[in-house]
């Protein structure tokens, strides 16, 4: 399993000014190497994505990014400036994120969340709020207002003075991004998104990401949606055991077998054979009953040949499809 | 239905014959000799225990025929009027018994009695009686329904137990939507609203007997449970966040009221205590209610700012022979507490949670060691060590010697009286800080970091910066009380500062009074700070149970209320919101739909 970073044509519609530049990051906890070498460069007005099987790092590499982690080798930068490993500067610097399993200040109103995520790019102090000067109340009036921008931007205006707590799911997911483009960050770091989506929501989620898009930050994500992050983004890179296998296109990821390979594993010995293969789908043409699954799987094995999907079982692979 | 309504009927019959002759009860005599404090023995009027019967008499008496429908009574109970009725039952059968076993139990047999007692006993009675046969609050309009729906009957099929049935009994309805009043009459309800706290508050204190203080306890509690249960404080806290400045100018008003009302300097100084706690218990409420930072040491912080303020204050045990003005005084113990706060904090903020704790309990106790230390044998001489520093001469203010008796508005405020006031004003400060505080990028930030500090720092928050500003902050806040604290007590001892005591203020007393009263409000610890000052201080008899009882007292509130006396602006969203806020406080989004990792 090397690493070959498939070199990619740049996506179309992009500028190549790098946002973000990740090289050769490495995170080790004792002896295990979470993560591996790995490198990565997102563009200004680009979506890229991260995927992975479960435990391949991607989350691991995501805290490396916001300062969470201090990598252990290897450095990442922010429009050519080094990333401090801490996380509040890293936000400030630019690098906003939202957390896999949603980290809302709960007890808080949605404005009140969004509010916080105004925090690096207000500078009111202590003595300011005290005395209550003219500036203190400009300065609270420009943060309410921008808040409430983005609460109409994500739809969550009328939902302002609720806890954060008593939002159903998605509105939570939504709400974390809100709080996490309160700080204006040029890039947006967004862990699995629509875990836990209906499809509609997922899509409206999908809208959102390129919304963001549009108004010119960068976005990472990480998601196990296939749908979503190939309809979504520009450039896709692949971890597997802490290692990038593959980055590119949807089509190029797509139709690298060590991806499948990695998700859907390699064939072992007495594996179906072509003849086994052409008895089955006989059969199955017979019963007439596949039809929308072949067409579905098919732009995945187009450039591979059908004995590695056959290896796995071909339920898993419309199974990872259609989630 | 023919046997529903005569039941009803004579439920309330019974109730309002019931609180009127227990009205009439206390103008007789209870007992026939003086020996019981409070002199029940007059025919014709009521004195002390009596008094607070006749109290919840009137109560009981008023919530009765509210519940008549009566035009002009009707906002007294806009949730239901039946839980309040049998609450207040309650709570004037508790305290008329109570009198009556203390005067059997002091004046040792029955014999003692004379026969209003048994008046009032079958009196109260026959009032809780008739309140517990009254009809459910949430049932009238329940079973009204469906009595009008399918025309049976609507009697109560199930009987659980008798137990859940009082409890249902004391459930209420939502109370409705408020009539829309004029602003004029919003404040006024205010002003009164705190007029009568101040009445209740001052009666309080004044008690003169510790059996009084048990009787006016009781009655408060089932009162204060009645109010909230009609609903009137739920239409109260809308109309004072609606009116935030004047409800603070109210406060401020009737507390600087206390000292004219009463005369007396015991009285006064145990005031002044109290606001001193309460003040230095807001100041915790910072560090602990804002900011999550759990300080088991707080009450060194005050020890500071009354140590830095007794060395300057030209005391002559002093081993700094200065005397600053008192604004220096002010200054100089501010800044000592926010120099040792920083001191203590950039160190230990970098733990969370119990090992905070337990870090600052320790710096607490090394605090007071230290001071018990520097005495000239074991350390260098500047505290005195064990004795403290005495002798701490009167402030003296523009000419105005807080030691004198002054004559304002032709009522003598004594010296205690005169702290009082200085310490009022303290108060405010604190109040403003806090609610400034509160409400501003950095106090949002606290919150955050309260709720969520790996959230908190991922959205650019120094949380470490942040901490170490709440600690400091709150240290600067407790040593202004000490300032004061240290002129008003005369003596800066160590073992005035210790983690815990019976007598607050200490950082254990400080704790439960942030988190009794609730944390992150500003009434709550005031309240809280009040409670836990006052009885102690007022039940002197129970000493040696004291402690048990504060335990018993915390474990019990917090089983049934956790989020403390005051629940802060979290409640107030229930407005806007479907009864969500039940939920337990571990039932965080974060264990939500489809989460296989922990970590983020």
């Amino acid at each position: 399993m090397t690493t070959t970073t498939a070199t990619t044509p740049p996506a179309p519609a992009t500028d190549d000014t790098p946002v973000l530049t990740a090289t050769g990051v490495t995170m080790r906890f004792g002896g295990l190497t979470a993560v591996r070498a790995v490198d990565l460069t997102v563009s200004a007005h680009e979506i890229v994505g991260l995927i992975g099987p479960n435990g391949a790092g991607k989350t691991t590499f995501f805290n490396c990014l916001t300062g969470l982690y201090i990598p252990t080798e290897g450095t990442v930068t922010y429009r050519d400036t080094v990333l401090p490993p801490k996380p509040h500067l890293v936000t400030k610097a630019g690098v906003a994120r939202t957390f896999q399993n949603i980290r809302l200040f709960a007890n808080m109103t949605v404005l009140e969340n969004v509010l916080v995520g105004r925090h690096t790019r207000t500078h009111e102090g202590l003595f300011s709020a005290l005395l209550r000067t003219p500036r203190f109340h400009r300065a609270e009036t420009a943060s309410t207002r921008r808040a409430m921008e983005l609460l109409d931007f994500t739809g969550l205006a009328p939902k302002a003075d609720h806890l954060a707590r008593n939002l159903p799911y998605g509105e939570q997911r939504k709400l974390e991004i809100a709080r996490a483009l309160a700080s204006d960050p040029g890039l947006l770091l967004l862990d699995e998104p629509t875990a836990g989506m209906n499809p509609q929501e997922t899509r409206a989620t999908e809208a959102l990401v390129r919304a963001i898009r549009a108004q010119g930050t960068a976005v990472l994500v990480i998601e196990h949606d296939m749908r979503f992050i190939f309809n979504l983004c520009d450039r896709v890179a692949v971890l597997v055991q802490g290692e990038k296998l593959v980055e590119g296109t949807s089509d190029v990821v797509q139709a690298d077998e060590r991806v499948i390979a990695a998700y859907l594993g390699t064939p072992f010995e007495g594996a179906p054979g072509e003849e086994e293969l052409a008895e089955v789908e006989a059969a199955e043409a017979g019963a007439g009953a596949t039809t929308g699954a072949g067409a579905g799987t098919g732009t995945d094995t187009a450039g591979t040949g059908t004995g590695t999907e056959t290896a796995g079982d071909p339920g898993a692979a419309r199974t990872e499809e259609d989630r | 239905m023919p046997d529903r309504l005569p039941r009803r009927t004579t439920a309330r019959a019974l109730t309002l014959t019931g609180a009127a002759l227990t009205i009439l009860s206390t103008f007789l005599a209870w007992t026939w000799t003086t020996a019981f404090p409070g002199n029940l023995t007059v025919n014709g009027y009521p004195g002390g225990l009596q008094t607070i019967t006749l109290t919840g008499g009137i109560l009981t008496l008023l919530h009765a025929l509210a519940g008549h429908h009566l035009r002009g009574l009707r906002w007294l109970a806009p949730a239901g009027t039946t839980a309040p009725t049998v609450l207040l039952a309650l709570g004037t059968l508790a305290t008329t018994w109570y009198t009556l076993g203390a005067i059997t139990t002091d004046l040792g047999g029955l014999a003692h009695l004379e026969p209003g007692a048994y008046i009032a006993a079958a009196a109260t009675l026959l009032t809780l009686t008739g309140a517990l046969a009254l009809p459910n609050d949430r049932q009238t309009t329940e079973t009204a329904g469906t009595t009008a729906a399918t025309g049976t009957p609507g009697t109560p099929e199930t009987r659980p137990n008798p137990w859940q049935r009082f409890r249902h009994t004391l459930t209420t309805g939502r109370a409705p939507r408020p009539t829309p009043l004029p602003t004029w009459a919003e404040i006024l309800i205010i002003a009164t609203a705190f007029a009568l706290g101040l009445a209740a508050f001052t009666y309080g204190i004044d008690t003169e007997y510790g059996e009084l203080f048990v009787g006016y306890l009781l009655l408060a509690v089932f009162t204060l449970t009645a109010l909230n249960r009609s609903g009137l404080t739920s239409r109260l806290s809308t109309l004072t966040a609606k009116h935030r400045n004047i409800t603070l100018t109210a406060a401020f008003t009737a507390a600087a009221c206390f000292p004219f009302l009463q005369t007396n300097d015991a009285y006064a100084n145990l005031a002044t205590s109290i606001l001193i706690f309460a003040t230095v218990a807001l100041g915790l409420n910072v560090v602990v209610g804002l900011a999550g930072l759990l300080d088991l040491g707080y009450v060194a912080f005050l020890g500071v700012g009354a140590y830095a303020a007794a060395l300057v204050s030209g005391s002559p045990e002093s081993a700094v022979g200065v005397h600053f003005p008192f604004w220096a005084a002010v200054l100089t113990g501010i800044g000592a507490s926010l120099v040792f706060g920083v001191l203590i904090g950039a160190p230990t903020l970098r733990l969370r949670g119990d090992y905070l704790a337990i870090v600052t309990l320790g710096f607490g106790e090394i605090f007071r060691i230290t001071m018990l230390n520097l005495n000239g044998k074991t350390g260098p001489d500047i505290t005195n060590g064990s004795m403290g520093i005495p002798n701490i001469p009167e402030l003296d203010l523009f000419g105005f010697d807080f030691g004198q008796t002054h004559d304002i508005l032709g009522i003598p405020i004594g010296r205690f009286g005169n702290y009082y006031l200085l310490m009022l004003l303290a108060t405010l400060l604190v109040v403003l800080v806090f609610r400034r505080a509160a409400e501003s990028r950095i106090g949002r930030a606290w919150v955050a970091i309260r709720e969520d500090e790996t959230a908190a720092t991922a959205m650019g928050i120094n949380a470490f910066r942040l901490k170490l500003l709440a600690f400091a902050l709150g240290a600067a806040l407790a040593g202004l009380a000490g300032t004061v604290h240290a002129h008003v007590i005369t003596t800066a001892t160590p073992d005035q500062y210790q983690f815990a005591g019976t007598v607050p203020p200490n950082s254990a007393f400080l704790l439960a009074a942030v988190i009794l009263g609730g944390m992150g409000t500003i009434s709550g610890p005031v309240i809280g700070a009040a409670l836990l000052y006052l009885i102690p201080n007022k039940m002197d008899f129970m000493q040696d149970y004291q402690l048990l009882l504060f335990g018993l007292a915390l474990i019990l509130l917090m089983r049934f209320r956790p989020e403390g006396m005051v629940a802060d602006r979290r409640k107030q969203l229930e407005f806007h919101e479907t009864g969500q806020l039940d939920v337990p406080e571990q039932g965080l989004p974060d264990g939500a739909v489809g989460v296989t990792k922990a970590e983020a």
